[in-house]
């Protein structure tokens, strides 16, 4: 943290991402909360961005701005009750607890852990261009193994849905 | 028969004046010692990183940066502490690049409404819009104060806010994927590293505001026409990412910059090396437009408008103005990927490269307008399956080669004629085995009913056989 405009656009972003997601919370048509979900996640992407993980930033906007959204569109298209006005709160209370939990457990990582923190010329020793780069050679390189075992079973998983939705030739 | 039929109307000859043509030379002579004086400056090299090097505007912003940067350390403002050390030259540099952005779009949308209808005109033969201003000129600002004028009406039952942000919402992947194009080596807005992915991630956000749209209309034609938008998008998305990704493959950066920077170092454009992934990039890019081969979103024969079906004034000339835009940016993109950007075989020394570009981007957006005015629409079926059963495997194909392709380049010492022609002649055969035997594969048989050459309208008479007939008006 340096100048004072890296912090307004930290608490800015932040804002709009816990604003978002309460948005989401509180929207009772499924398809405003939709729309709540992208606006949190692009400034989710946005915060990446402040930390100059700029790849991270892209994949978040490409995965979770782009494609959880189409995801939850064709469930939405293809589930007769997913309409408008969709507020029956079933599962108010067990959400509610396993959000606490998830929330606690982040709260207590990011107040536990001790951060490294760098700052002016020790930052700037440690610079290096693109985070691509660096995200490559750890993928293909230290962590090729679950690399190999996250493609495999996606593999899995894409062959798997076309059995499920093949068509019986014999009848 | 056709051989008698007179082939168009000859116009009387005009005559220009003399004092014309004396003015006319005058300024031909004038420009002729103009570019001589240029071709020595260049020649001599004095010209190269100076401020008033035309040939690539980055010079002057760098320039203008490094002033207002003095400036900024000779009277220290209270804004420095706050925002940062020589926030002048950030924001002086934001601004100018968005403004000369959002000018050339805004510029280009007024003229491009005009070319596409009169070159759609000429290939339906027909006029196209010729009343308003000479020549029609003046037709697209008559439209956009007709669209202006209009009412902007929000249907009953409708979800008022979810309506009323998508054309607001479409704008933007719009205009920001134009940041990353390189317009000479040093005129670019958005250099960054991860500048393909970036492309691929700010259009995908595209598909939720069209959703939105029709969502939000409650209106079936307008939900049916996102639905279709929706699912064409998503299975366009991967020939499109797959092609790009071989061009990441044998280039080595997800740079735009350098991308177009090791065409022009290896004097080859992509076109040439990498034909797969050429056409499928630009097939599924008229998907995701949303135009004519492929505009089944908003197909006026079956679902009215599409997902825009409620969009009324300039609500829809919002979303009209988005497609253009889009349009123009695939043809920036098609020409900076793989019609070589700003590079010209050393041709660059001497003309602006952005000059280069607007005119390869011309050149690709001809093309667009071509399919736009020719082919007929598909079908949603037809569509699904071209993308599935023929793109998809093809991409894939063509991945596995440029991989095997570029893993030799790293590790082959020869010279680029060499191994670069050698990858040309294998993609070229690799390309027309694959086009033609998988399109056999899962079914397509050559009509053999058909006449074997295309016939012109023109020989079976076209208007000129109206006009005697009296039918054209």
């Amino acid at each position: 943290m340096e100048s004072l405009g890296i912090i307004v656009a930290f608490y800015l972003l932040s804002a709009i991402a816990v604003g978002g997601a309460i948005g989401v919370f509180l929207a009772s048509d499924l398809i405003r909360a939709l729309a709540f979900l992208v606006l949190s996640f692009v400034a989710t992407a946005g915060l990446f961005l402040t930390l100059s993980g700029d790849f991270i930033a892209i994949a978040q906007i490409l995965i979770y701005a782009g494609a959880i959204p189409v995801l939850i569109v064709f469930a939405v298209m293809l589930a007769p009750l997913a309409g408008r006005n969709n507020g029956n709160g079933l599962y108010l209370v067990p959400g509610l607890a396993l959000g606490a939990a998830v929330a606690v457990t982040v709260a207590f990582v990011a107040v536990d852990v001790e951060w490294n923190e760098l700052s002016g010329a020790l930052l700037a020793e440690r610079d290096f261009a693109t985070t691509a780069n660096a995200i490559g050679n750890a993928l293909v390189g230290r962590y090729v193994l679950a690399f190999e075992i996250a493609s495999v079973l996606l593999l899995a998983a894409l062959i798997g849905a076309i059995v499920l939705v093949r068509e019986d030739e014999a009848t | 028969m056709s051989s008698t039929l007179r082939q168009g109307r000859r116009r009387p000859a005009t005559r220009v004046p003399p004092g014309l043509m004396i003015v006319g030379a005058v300024f031909a002579l004038g420009f002729l010692a103009a570019n001589a004086a240029i071709g020595y400056v260049v020649i001599d090299g004095r010209l190269d990183g100076q401020w008033y090097d035309i040939r690539d505007l980055g010079f002057a912003v760098q320039e203008l940066k490094a002033q207002l940067d003095a400036i900024n350390d000779d009277q220290p403002g209270f804004l420095d502490d706050i925002v940062g050390q020589h926030w002048m030259s950030y924001a002086v540099g934001a601004l100018l690049g968005a403004i000369g952005i959002l000018s050339f779009i805004g510029g280009a949308l007024l003229v491009l409404i005009w070319v596409e209808r009169r070159l759609i005109g000429r290939m339906q033969i027909r006029r196209g819009p010729n009343r308003v201003g000479p020549y029609g000129l003046l037709q697209p600002v008559a439209d956009a104060v007709k669209l202006i004028q209009k009412e902007v009406l929000t249907p009953d039952g409708a979800d008022r806010i979810l309506f009323l942000l998508p054309p607001a919402i479409i704008f933007v992947p719009m205009m920001t994927a134009w940041g990353p194009v390189p317009w000479a080596p040093n005129m670019a807005y958005l250099d960054i590293n991860v500048g393909v992915l970036y492309l691929i991630a700010v259009s995908s956000l595209t598909t939720l505001a069209v959703f939105l749209a029709g969502w939000s209309s409650n209106n079936h034609y307008a939900l049916l026409g996102s639905m279709r938008t929706v699912a064409m998008m998503i299975s366009y998305e991967i020939p499109l990412s797959i092609a790009l990704l071989s061009v990441v493959l044998i280039t080595g950066s997800m740079q735009l910059s350098e991308i177009v920077q090791w065409q022009a170092d290896h004097n080859l454009w992509l076109i040439a090396l990498l034909p797969i992934a050429m056409v499928t990039y630009f097939f599924s890019s008229t998907a995701e437009l949303n135009r004519t081969p492929n505009d089944i979103a908003e197909a006026e024969s079956e679902i009215v408008a599409g997902f825009h079906t409620e969009y009324s004034g300039m609500k829809f000339g919002l979303f009209y103005a988005v497609e253009l835009g889009n349009a123009l940016l695939v043809a920036t993109l098609v020409a900076t990927f793989f019609l070589g950007g700003w590079s010209l075989f050393g041709l660059e020394e001497w003309i602006p490269g952005y000059l280069i570009l607007f005119a390869k981007l011309s050149a690709a957006y001809f093309v667009l307008v071509w399919l736009r005015g020719t082919l007929p629409r598909f079908r949603l079926d037809q569509l699904m399956r071209f993308a599935w059963q023929y793109l998809i495997p093809l991409s894939l194909f063509n991945l596995l080669i440029v991989a095997i392709e570029a893993s030799l380049l790293a590790r082959w010492d020869a010279p680029g004629l060499v191994t670069l022609g050698l990858f040309t002649v294998v993609n070229w055969g690799a390309a027309y085995i694959l086009f033609r035997d998988w399109a056999r594969r899962i079914g397509y048989q050559p009509d053999a009913g058909g006449p074997r050459r295309a016939e012109l309208t023109q020989q079976v008479g076209g208007i000129e056989a109206a006009h005697r007939m009296g039918t054209a008006t």
